[in-house]
């Protein structure tokens, strides 16, 4: 874990000391909501439609039980007792006061966390691979690579007053576990034919109202020249993009209307005007960054109590067939502890709950934990003999459904009942489905399937990239929701079809049904999975499915 | 031709504490929509937006909404003007939990 140095603290202090004054001055009357705004969104905090909202960064997903318990206290010292972690592995909290909101900010510096970047038109906070360090098809651990970032974006001069906000990813696995394609700027560690490592760059993916896959403007960037480069391609967007039309202003259109090769040669002149600035100091930081980084001692020992429970506890095993994942140790395995409790919210973690992850993390996790951008939270390092005590524990808790990569695994943005951009509901309808597959009993059956659900066109529930997408839009002053298939967020991104006219909030639930049995049906067997099946068959026999009665007009 | 005018309350965000909030024909902020004036002439109306949104140390961010006459005073006509008046669907939090206390 990156532990703040002098300078870290010293600046993220300042920040705070200046921002207690800044909320000072708008309770005093001394600034006016227009002057506030600003300096309150560089400091992560929204005005909703109920409530302020904090929104907290976790960089790049990985925490401590030092840092989870500070969130804990923020829920309930000064919220509602619960936190909903986002799908770009931040925390929000929904109900703060804005005179409390300077005291949330010291109590996160207390554990190197701040708010900074979560918002405006900057440099956001990156993300990573949620599997980061512990996954066993990864080339190294891509978190110093994201820390180096973060520290080089964090208070960049140029790039504080940009066209819009840029997002930038960080990945070193085989698998894309962090959406690289649908970023701004994806950085992949990759590794080539003579053995070194580098990296593949990625430009111009993004969600939204123009959904577009990221495209690759460098294939092979050797190690010394990462920051010179992200920083070219910013500083080229920054100049060029669209600031005309904030539709049109993130970097997917500035890539799209010039094309991918003109970009990457303004990219290249950009570069060679500022690399030689560049004299080493980035790549002293990043070794020393990486010292922060070196893994847990692993400890050894049998897993014989881990082979009992999966053979004589079914609960146990269907836990452990969806929610682990391999380890870059075979003895030792990745938790995903599942926070969408079929019918909850999903990505809400009550206090005590987080206090609990965090003392398990203590326990069994070498004391780190992860967020997923599927609003899940991660203990990265277990040994297998650990699990059926954390499973016991976690199940105590509301923390043991078995349920990752499955139906009710669901993304979904906090929507209408939040969100003053949304234009429809999100989490109810999140949990309805939930709910409807769990009385099914049908959720292990159906296999891999992702919904992910928006509350309007931004995207913030990568509809988009979910096998079966859900965007809520206002049509007429009616809650109305649009279905796409066939999206895909991992390495083969791909923006799903939308499926027909949309449907009404009582109706989403079962045209959701009509398509899954549509899939159980044409599938050829247990083991094809529905994008496998929906890559097979196409959008038409769903479309039927989903619309009989366009079908009955036909005929 | 000009598009007629609907009944409008006027709404904001009070600055502390964030909650939702209607101006009532005394000026006096309200938690509560049924309490808020109904305004159905549109040069009252700016005149009143004028005034509540000068009230830059109580509130953020008034507007006018649309609004009808119920028997209990006024309604909202939009679902997004109900879940403000109502608070978030997945729990009681907000005016719901306000109002639980009571």
């Amino acid at each position: 874990m990156y532990k703040y140095n002098d300078f870290d603290t010293a600046f993220v202090t300042e920040r705070n000391a200046q921002f207690r004054a800044q909320v000072e001055r708008r309770i005093d009357g001394s600034l006016t909501e227009d002057e506030f705004k600003p300096l309150r969104l560089m400091n992560g905090l929204y005005l909703q439609l109920h409530a302020y909202m904090l929104r907290v960064a976790v960089p790049y997903g990985s925490l401590n039980s030092a840092q989870m318990n500070t969130l804990a206290l923020l829920a309930e010292k000064w919220d509602k007792g619960y936190g909903h972690f986002t799908t770009r592995q931040n925390i929000q909290y929904n109900w703060p006061k804005l005179s409390d909101v300077p005291d949330m900010l010291d109590a996160l510096a207390e554990v190197g966390m701040h708010a900074i970047q979560t918002s405006g038109n900057t440099i956001r906070n990156v993300t990573s691979d949620h599997f980061a360090g512990a996954a066993a098809d990864e080339i190294e651990d891509p978190r110093p690579v994201a820390e180096l970032i973060r520290q080089w974006s964090t208070d960049h001069p140029e790039f504080q007053f940009m066209g819009r906000k840029f997002k930038i990813a960080v990945g070193a696995a085989a698998k894309d576990r962090a959406v690289l394609k649908a970023h701004d700027l994806a950085v992949r560690i990759v590794r080539n034919d003579a053995g070194e490592t580098g990296y593949q760059i990625l430009v111009g993916g993004g969600l939204g109202r123009t959904p577009m896959i990221g495209k690759v403007i460098n294939d092979f960037l050797p190690r010394a020249d990462l920051l010179p480069y992200i920083e070219s391609v910013v500083s080229v967007w920054n100049q060029i993009g669209r600031r005309d039309n904030k539709y049109k202003a993130r970097i997917k259109i500035t890539v799209h209307e010039h094309g991918i090769d003109d970009i990457r040669a303004r990219v290249d002149a950009r570069f060679a005007l500022i690399r030689p600035t560049f004299t080493g100091a980035d790549q002293d930081l990043l070794a020393e960054i990486k010292t922060h980084f070196v893994a847990p001692g692993f400890r050894s020992g049998s897993t014989e109590t881990y082979d009992a429970a999966y053979k004589g506890d079914p609960v146990f095993r269907a836990w452990a067939d969806t929610n682990l994942a391999e380890h870059r140790q075979a003895d030792h395995t990745i938790v995903t502890i599942s926070i969408k409790k079929h019918g909850a919210t999903p990505g809400d973690a009550s206090a005590e709950q987080m206090r609990v992850m965090a003392d398990l993390a203590v326990k069994y996790g070498y004391d780190e934990l992860r967020i997923s951008h599927e609003q899940n939270v991660i203990l990265p390092h277990v040994h297998k003999s650990d699990l059926p005590a954390l499973h016991a524990k976690l199940k105590a808790h509301g923390l043991g459904t078995a349920n990752i990569g499955l139906i009710s695994d669901i993304i979904a943005c906090p929507g209408m009942d939040y969100c003053a951009l949304a234009t429809a509901r999100s989490i109810p309808v999140a949990e309805q489905i939930a709910t409807r597959f769990d009385e099914m009993k049908l959720e292990h059956d159906i296999g891999h399937l992702q919904i992910k659900i928006s509350g309007c066109i931004n995207a913030c529930g990568h509809h988009h990239v979910a096998h079966i997408g859900i965007l809520g839009l206002d049509r007429a002053g009616v809650e109305n929701y649009q279905i796409t298939l066939g999206g895909d967020a991992t390495w083969s991104a791909a923006v799903g079809e939308r499926a027909g006219p949309g449907f009404a909030y009582d109706e989403i639930v079962p045209a959701v049904e009509r398509i899954v049995a549509a899939y159980l049906d044409i599938r050829t067997s247990a083991e094809e999975t529905f994008l496998e099946t929906y890559r097979r068959v196409g959008l038409a026999p769903f479309k039927a499915a989903l619309y009989p009665e366009a079908v009955k007009k036909v005929a | 031709m000009a598009r007629a005018f609907t009944p409008k309350v006027i709404t904001a965000n009070a600055l502390i504490e964030g909650d939702v909030i209607y101006l009532t024909d005394d000026d006096q902020w309200s938690r509560e929509l049924s309490q808020a004036e109904l305004i159905t002439d549109e040069a009252h109306a700016q005149l009143r937006l004028l005034d509540a949104s000068a009230q830059v140390g109580e509130v953020v961010g008034a507007y006018l909404a649309d609004a009808k006459a119920g028997p209990n005073g006024p309604e909202p006509t939009h679902f997004r003007e109900e879940f403000r008046r109502t608070g978030p669907s997945n729990y009681a939090h907000g005016k719901q939990e306000a109002e639980a206390n009571v």
